[in-house]
Parts: C-alpha cells; sequence; structure tokens
C-alpha cells in the first residue's frame, strides 16, 4: 500500500511531469515565470488546488451520474480556485498582484480537469490526494526550473539575489519570446535525457 | 477612435497568445496545418464574442447587483461550458455545413484560457458593453492570426531536418519565439 | 467531515444518470460550492480590506512629510482636469496642512492600469512618489518605482515643482529622461504624476475658496 502510494507520487513528479513531459498547462507555465518566485509559488497554488480538487472528486465520485460529470468536476474546481484567489489576496497580496489573471485561470488548466477525469474518478481518496500531490509537485518543479532559468539568464538574479553584474542580463529572456525559447530547449534537454 | 485603439492594441501590441501566453495548448495543438487553423480560429472568435457579452451581462446585473463578486471564476466557466454546448447543439440542427467545419473544435474551446481570460479582463478593464465586444473580437482575430501564421511555418518546419531532441514541441516552441520576438516589433504603436 | 460520505459512497452503488440524479447532484454541489465560497469570502473579506488599507497607508506614509493625524479617514475626492476625479489625502501636523498624498493612476500604461501615490507639499512641490500596481514589462517599463527617483540625468522627478502643463519626457518636448527602451511606460508614468497634480491643484483651489474641503469629503468619501 505505501509503495503504491510513493510509485503513484514518483509516477506524477517525474515519470508524467506535466511540464517536460505532458506538456499540459502551458500558459500559466509561459506566462507565471518571469522569474523563480513566481513559477514557485503559481505551482504551487496549483498543486494545492489539485489536491483538493482530486480529494473531493474521489471522494464524491460514486455521487456524480457519469453524463454530468463534467459540470460537476468544474464546479468543485471552481470553488477551490475562488478559496485559493481570495486567500492569497488577503494574506499575500503582493504575489496575488503579480500573479493577476493566471489565478482564476487554474479553473482552466488542462492538468486539473485531466487528473479528476483520468485519475480521481477511478481511484481512491488517499491515492487521488498522492496523485495530485506528486503532479502538482511536478508541475511547480517546472515552473520553478523555467523561472529560475529565464530569471538568471535575463536579469542575473535568482529568487532576486543577485548573482551576476546587472550588465550582464539579456532582457528577452524576461519578456514573451524568451519563455517560448527557454521552454523549447529545456523540453529539448529533457527529451534528450530520456533516450 | 477608441474602438481601433483597442482592435490594434489586442491583435498585434499585446496578441493573447504571443504576448499574454493565453491560449497556448491549442495553440501548439492544433497549428500543423493551415486549414484546421483557420477553423479553430473561426469557432474562438464565435464563442469569444458569444461569452463575453453573456458574461459581462451576468457581471453587471447578477453578480455586482447582489454583491456575489466571489462567485465570479465559477459562474463564468459554467456559462462557457454551458454556451459551448449549447453552441454545438444549435450549430448541428441549423447549420450542418458550419457544424461540419466548427464542430470539432467547440469542445475544446471550454478549457481555452483565452476564453474565460477575455471575460475576467474586460472586468477588470472596467470596458463597456461595446467596448467589450470590440476587444474580445479583436482578440479572438489575434489569436487567430497569430495561430494561421504559426500553422504556415509549421508546415514548412515539417519538411525540414531538425536535429533529434529538438524535434516536434521544442522546435516549436522556439519558433513560437522568434514569431514573439516579430511581434514586439509592433510595440508603441498603440500608444 | 468527509469521513462519512466516503463511506456511504464505499457502499453505495454509482448513482444512475436519470435526469432526477443529474439535476440532483449538480444542484447540490452547486448549493454546496456556494455556501463555501461564501463562508471563506466572509473569513477573507476583513484580511483583504486590512491589507489594501495598510498599503495605502504605507505608501501616504512614505510620499509626505510626517504627520500627526489620519490621512486616509480624512481623505476626499477631486476633479482632474479632464473631467476624472481622484482620492486625496491631507497630511497635517499639528493641525497644520504639511502635505497631501494623491492616489492617482492612468489607462496609458503599456499593459494596463498604472496605479501612483503621489506626494506633494504645500507649495506643490512633487516630494515623493509610491508605484501601487502596474503591468509594465519586467526589466523595462516596471524600472519606473526606481528610475524616477535617481538622480542622474534628467531622470528624477523629485523635487520638481509642477506646471499646468506637466511634466512630459524629453521625446515630447519636455525635460524628464524617459526609462530606456520604455518610452511608452515612462509617458504613462508622467501622466498619472500630472494628473495627480491637477487634482492637487484643484482641491487647492477649492480649499482656498471653502477652507472647510475637510466636511465637505468626508461626505463624498461615504
Amino acid at each position: 500500500m505505501n509503495n503504491n502510494l510513493i510509485k503513484v507520487f514518483l509516477n506524477g513528479l517525474i515519470k508524467e511531469n506535466p511540464t517536460f513531459v505532458l506538456l499540459l498547462g502551458m500558459c500559466p507555465t509561459l506566462g507565471t515565470t518571469s522569474s523563480a518566485l513566481n513559477g514557485m509559488s503559481m505551482g504551487l497554488a496549483t498543486m494545492f488546488v489539485l489536491i483538493c480538487s482530486n480529494a473531493a472528486i474521489s471522494a464524491l465520485k460514486n455521487l456524480i451520474p457519469d453524463m454530468v460529470r463534467i459540470p460537476c468536476f468544474i464546479v468543485v474546481i471552481a470553488t477551490f480556485v475562488t478559496v485559493v484567489q481570495m486567500a492569497m489576496e488577503a494574506y499575500v497580496p503582493a504575489l496575488y498582484a503579480s500573479l493577476g489573471l493566471f489565478i482564476p485561470l487554474i479553473v482552466v488548466n488542462c492538468i486539473v480537469l485531466g487528473r479528476a477525469e483520468a485519475f480521481a474518478a477511478k481511484n481512491s481518496v488517499i491515492s487521488s490526494a498522492f496523485d495530485g500531490l506528486g503532479i502538482g509537485l511536478g508541475f511547480t518543479l517546472g515552473l520553478t526550473c523555467l523561472g529560475a532559468v529565464r530569471e538568471l539568464l535575463g536579469t542575473g538574479k535568482l529568487f532576486g539575489l543577485t548573482l551576476m553584474p546587472d550588465s550582464y542580463g539579456s532582457l528577452v529572456f524576461v519578456l514573451a519570446p524568451g519563455g517560448f525559447i527557454a521552454l523549447g530547449y529545456l523540453i529539448a534537454i529533457v527529451n534528450k535525457m530520456k533516450k | 477612435m477608441e474602438y481601433i485603439l483597442i482592435f490594434i492594441t489586442a491583435v498585434f501590441v499585446n496578441n493573447v497568445v504571443l504576448s499574454q501566453f493565453l491560449g497556448i495548448c491549442p495553440f501548439l495543438g492544433v497549428s500543423k496545418k493551415v486549414e484546421t487553423a483557420m477553423g479553430m480560429g473561426a469557432a474562438v472568435t464565435f464563442v469569444l464574442a458569444l461569452s463575453t457579452i453573456v458574461t459581462f451581462l451576468i457581471q453587471k446585473y447578477v453578480l455586482d447587483a447582489f454583491g456575489l463578486g466571489f462567485m465570479q471564476t465559477i459562474s463564468f466557466i459554467l456559462v462557457i461550458a454551458a454556451l459551448v454546448q449549447m453552441v454545438e447543439i444549435i450549430l448541428k440542427k441549423v447549420s450542418p455545413a458550419l457544424y461540419q467545419a466548427l464542430g470539432v473544435f467547440l469542445p475544446l474551446i471550454t478549457t481555452n484560457c483565452c476564453v474565460l481570460g477575455v471575460a475576467i479582463l474586460v472586468i477588470q478593464k472596467d470596458y463597456n458593453l461595446l467596448e467589450s465586444v470590440v476587444y474580445a473580437i479583436s482578440t479572438a482575430l489575434g489569436f487567430a492570426l497569430a495561430l494561421v501564421i504559426f500553422a504556415g511555418i509549421r508546415e514548412q518546419l515539417a519538411m525540414t531536418n531538425v536535429p533529434n531532441g529538438m524535434k516536434g514541441t521544442p522546435i516549436a516552441l522556439v519558433t513560437a519565439g522568434l514569431l514573439a520576438m516579430a511581434f514586439m516589433g509592433f510595440s508603441g504603436i498603440g500608444a | 467531515m468527509l469521513n462519512p460520505i466516503i463511506l456511504e459512497g464505499s457502499k453505495m452503488e454509482k448513482l444512475k444518470s436519470t435526469l432526477p440524479n443529474m439535476l440532483l447532484s449538480l444542484t447540490v454541489i452547486c448549493i454546496v460550492a456556494s455556501a463555501v465560497l461564501a463562508s471563506v469570502n466572509q473569513l477573507t473579506a476583513g484580511p483583504i480590506a486590512a491589507s489594501k488599507a495598510a498599503s495605502l497607508e504605507a505608501a501616504v506614509k512614505e510620499v509626505v512629510p510626517e504627520f500627526d493625524n489620519k490621512p486616509t479617514e480624512e481623505a476626499y475626492m477631486a476633479a482632474t482636469s479632464d473631467g476624472d476625479s481622484l482620492k486625496i489625502y491631507p497630511a497635517k501636523k499639528d493641525g497644520e496642512l504639511v502635505g497631501v498624498a494623491v492616489e492617482s493612476s492612468t489607462q496609458k500604461g503599456f499593459s494596463g492600469e498604472i496605479k501612483v501615490v503621489v506626494g506633494f507639499d504645500v507649495e506643490g512641490k512633487l516630494l515623493n512618489y509610491s508605484v501601487q500596481q502596474h503591468s509594465e514589462t519586467p526589466g523595462l517599463g516596471s524600472k519606473m518605482q526606481e528610475w524616477f527617483r535617481t538622480d542622474k540625468n534628467n531622470q528624477s522627478v523629485i523635487g520638481r515643482t509642477l506646471t499646468a502643463d506637466g511634466l512630459k519626457v524629453t521625446k515630447d518636448g519636455g525635460d524628464v529622461d524617459a526609462i530606456t527602451a520604455a518610452t511608452i511606460s515612462s509617458r504613462a508614468f508622467l501622466d498619472a504624476i500630472n494628473r495627480a497634480y491637477s487634482a492637487y491643484k484643484s482641491a487647492d483651489m477649492i480649499s482656498a475658496a471653502t477652507s472647510n474641503n475637510n466636511e465637505k469629503g468626508g461626505n463624498d468619501h461615504e
């Protein structure tokens, strides 16, 4: 049982890493990773929603008729997203301002609905929660990596700490084009390592 | 004049895909052929215009009126999902030809974050109804434009010899990056 | 609270997709969801308001000289020359006006609204500013919080006495150096400053004419 849970967890973290392998949730991946901290916070917010919605949907799965399952899932997910949104606005307003629109958009992140449909609707509450934790951490890892690369190349800083002199940064990495290009190369590196 | 400004800004300067990072999934997913890209673009334009009108009215006459601001996300996404379903059913009955062309893309649109994104953005930007509609349609056209250009590039890309690890998504992302750089050239026009 | 549901669920057969079942489950889920959200909303409304007030208070404190009244409670609205109105926070020491903070904003930013709190002394000299909200490009327009206070060439706006013409970037024939490669953001920032000044000026006229703007403002505020 315990072994199984670890397997579920590692599967989400590495083998089915949402950012680098499944290529899901690309909008927040690119939109919020202008710095490592932003990327990490977005990942953690998504992880919280994933764990809660996975657990809740798994608990409710027998009470939801098949034909209305998608709207029901969406309502459950949207509820948790709004909870996260309000909590962030109340307790970390600066972070809330910098992530902005992408917080409510967790609702339409294909990862969350995808895991609800593919895993939580078929498995027990505990393993669904672990699946959410694994996938969520995998997503956080991906976002933090991308954010760190973009922040370092773009501004010479990492988590706000200056590592390189000011003149070093090539700003394009913080801007939109750099996001696409950095992610492209990171995925290429992951592909190369898999072979 | 104001509407032209909204239009140009939304299509070129703040292109929804290439500078705001909304709707990346369909941008990468359905951009292998120019023809499908055009179909997707048309479907998104249709749904976006419709859903923005409906969500705008809901915000003004239901959520604001009863102080239910905290239900925004939940009600918008439900409205969009229901609307997409309805459009699908109606199109099937009324215009089978149009349904043939757009049908396959409709279910995908519910999870296209630019639909929900635009619905929330017009509220944040405090637009009136007409401005919202202009903004929604221009954003969708910007999405379609980026999609069609990108599909054109990818059709060529499929025939080139790409290094092994870069095949598929990585090279597509790098290409998108270069395209985004080209669109950065538009910045400064709107203001 | 989840436990009974789980136990019940494991014993129960999956609900069939009949119309009453579907309606029932969707309705129940929606009602529970709204109830949860309403209670969380109640719970966080206080902290959200408090954190907003705190950041505003900190900004006001930053841009005006030392005061001993409560500017946020004595705020009033003042019209700008372009027909809008902005909130003004008077800072007083021992009952004497020492400066005002104006909460200004502009829609001319490169990507969205920019909100700035600007402080003036009684003579109309710009004392300090604090950028509250912006979504300008990181690394370019986002430099505004630092750029316009750095004492280098003609960058700084601090200590300038504004006129009705307002501040302009050098490109537009003014004398303020724009942020490198971010002229639009710079223009927008100066627009917010100029709007603040125009509100300050009109408030000044009201106070000179009636000298009881606080009472009047109190009503406006409510």
